[in-house]
């Protein structure tokens, strides 16, 4: 039970792009010291809603603010107190390292000696002191997000908003970056994350939303929705057997049928599990927890996108 | 625009630009040096022969005199215009640094004005340096040449402004070949500076009037060298107001290029 004004509040948000509606009268709030996830699959809507909460993007109609103010009128308040780290490689390979955040917080007009300061604790926290005079051209996938990450912080923002921050990374980089977000988190600040790996989310978030087509399909805890849409244990039958199929739909068993496998959403291991165990399964069957993947891919289905 | 969209702000991106530049200072530094070195060698030395003296202004003059105010007011020209077309285009389009700018406080508009202001910056820097070559050889009357300094940070202006208003239209970075070759091209042939408009037909000393250069190269023979064939105030208006036209048709183009 909070009694403060969350740090966003989106209300009846509607973008829309000529004839094309990219986000459908969305409404959410972000709490303050949340980590708040927004999945979605391409073309969902989710860039189009993070470019709203920085204030580059116009609304369409609806309204968005930002630690309560509105974000039409003062964006430039909201955007000194909130850091942006976005999808795209945006870092300046016209400077070095240690440039692209000195200038970067010329934009915030910080103090030189401050910047400075603000600089050197930043290269150190993110592991990039040793490269602070190289180009950025130079740095690995890695160390350029790290950079991006550190940029993002310059302003010492309490909120901060993450555009798939771990794509292209290998997967030492993606924990490494992992790190970095749950010990910003742990410092009390807002994190907003957009992100197509949902082990990444479900590691990370307290609460997502995910959405398609431009609306919410669900919101909630991670465990949540995990048990809600499901459930605790998955059972993945390779090339089942007319029995078995005919054994789920009889029973009612919630379940998913694949062009060769048969993906069965359960709660109850023990006494379904060990019949399909027994009866259907003979050698390859794949009992494992359910997962937010599950969830996602059950809600927004399995087509392609794009 | 609101007022509220352009304030001081810009100037740190403005130092960015220059941050940028001084890094290779001495690259960008030998271009306004040597250039105007060949074309003094190759028309003062090598053409001058062949034409002798012009007529400029009621004056007799040498051709190597007539060209060198020139050489000035060209290179005004195209240091702004390729700084907010080229230069601008691959900071916009490819290193995605105004993306990045626009998560901050900054406006779009201190963005892009910054860019214009940094290309005008660069026809000045260009220009003293020119400015000292041809001062070298006794082109330039002190203190009055001086003055060619801010001339340039207004001709900058104007061509800063056009080129950035190219580049919030322009689909690809070849497509600038268009502008340069069907605008800058024609300009730098036909505005008084490598012969008198008054060479040319009536229709075509018409023509040249409209020329934003043709009103940048009178004031610089009138700055470097005293006379003029038109009138100081016409080309003073006449670049202020087209500076002030292309600046709101390049926040307009770029706005509308920028912010989806």
């Amino acid at each position: 039970m909070r009694s403060e004004k969350p740090v966003i509040e989106a209300t009846g948000l509607d973008k829309r792009f000529g004839r094309f509606t990219a986000v459908d009268n969305l409404s959410f709030k972000v709490e303050e010291g949340e980590f708040f996830g927004l999945l979605g699959p391409n073309g969902a809507g989710k860039t189009s809603v993070i470019r709203m909460m920085y204030g580059f993007s116009p609304l369409s109609s609806g309204s968005m603010k930002v630690f309560g103010l509105d974000i039409e009128t003062e964006w430039r308040e909201i955007r000194s107190r909130m850091g942006v780290c976005q999808q795209e490689n945006t870092l300046d390979p016209d400077l070095s390292v240690e440039q692209n955040l000195l200038i970067f917080a010329g934009y915030y007009r910080i103090p030189g000696k401050k910047a400075a300061e603000r600089t050197r604790e930043l290269l150190h926290f993110f592991a990039l002191t040793h490269k602070k005079n190289a180009q950025v051209s130079q740095l690995s996938g890695g160390m350029a997000r790290r950079l991006m990450l550190a940029r993002a912080l310059i302003n010492e923002p309490t909120l901060i908003i993450l555009d798939e921050p771990t794509t292209g990374l290998d997967p030492q980089s993606r924990h490494q970056v992992w790190d970095k977000l749950k010990d910003l988190q742990s410092r009390g600040l807002t994190l907003v994350l957009t992100t197509h790996y949902m082990e990444e989310a479900a590691n990370l978030c307290h609460r997502i939303v995910i959405m398609d087509h431009g609306r919410i399909l669900v919101q909630g805890s991670p465990d949540g929705l995990i048990r809600e849409f499901a459930g605790t244990s998955v059972i993945e039958v390779e090339s089942p057997g007319e029995e078995l199929q005919s054994f789920v739909e009889q029973k009612q068993i919630s379940h998913e049928k694949l062009a060769d496998r048969l993906i069965i959403y359960t709660d109850d291991l023990n006494g379904l599990g060990r019949i399909i165990r027994q009866k259907f399964c003979p050698d390859k069957c794949l009992f494992r927890s359910g997962s937010l993947e599950d969830v996602f891919l059950r809600l927004t289905g399995r087509e392609l996108r794009e | 625009m609101k007022k509220s969209h352009l304030t001081f702000l810009f100037l740190p991106v403005w130092k960015r630009n220059l941050i940028v530049y001084r890094r290779i200072w001495k690259v960008n530094f030998m271009v306004p040096l040597l250039e105007p070195l060949f074309y003094l060698a190759a028309f003062g030395i090598g053409l001058s022969g062949l034409i002798g003296d012009v007529v400029y202004a009621g004056d007799q003059l040498s051709y190597i005199r007539f060209i060198a105010p020139a050489l000035l007011a060209t290179a005004i020209m195209f240091n702004a215009f390729f700084e907010t077309t080229y230069a601008s285009f691959v900071r916009m389009y490819y290193q995605k640094t105004f993306d990045a700018m626009l998560a901050t406080p900054l406006s779009l508009e201190e963005v892009i004005t910054a860019e214009i202001v940094w290309g005008a910056t660069k026809s000045m820097l260009a220009s003293t340096i020119i400015l000292g070559v041809i001062s070298a050889f006794g082109f330039a009357v002190y203190p009055w040449a001086l003055l060619v300094i801010p001339l340039a940070f207004l001709g900058g202006m104007v061509f800063g402004s056009a080129g950035m208003f190219f580049t919030g239209i322009t689909p690809s970075i070849d497509m600038f070949n268009l502008p340069f070759f069907l605008l800058v091209t024609p300009l730098f042939l036909f505005s008084g500076t490598f012969f008198p408009v008054s060479s040319l037909p009536e229709w075509g000393q018409y023509l040249a009037q409209l020329s934003p250069l043709y009103h940048l190269v009178e004031l610089t023979r009138l700055a470097t060298m005293g006379s003029m064939e038109s009138s100081l105030l016409v080309s003073l208006s006449y670049l202020t107001l087209l500076a002030v036209i292309f600046y709101f048709l390049s926040i307009r183009s770029m706005r509308k290029r920028l912010i989806k």
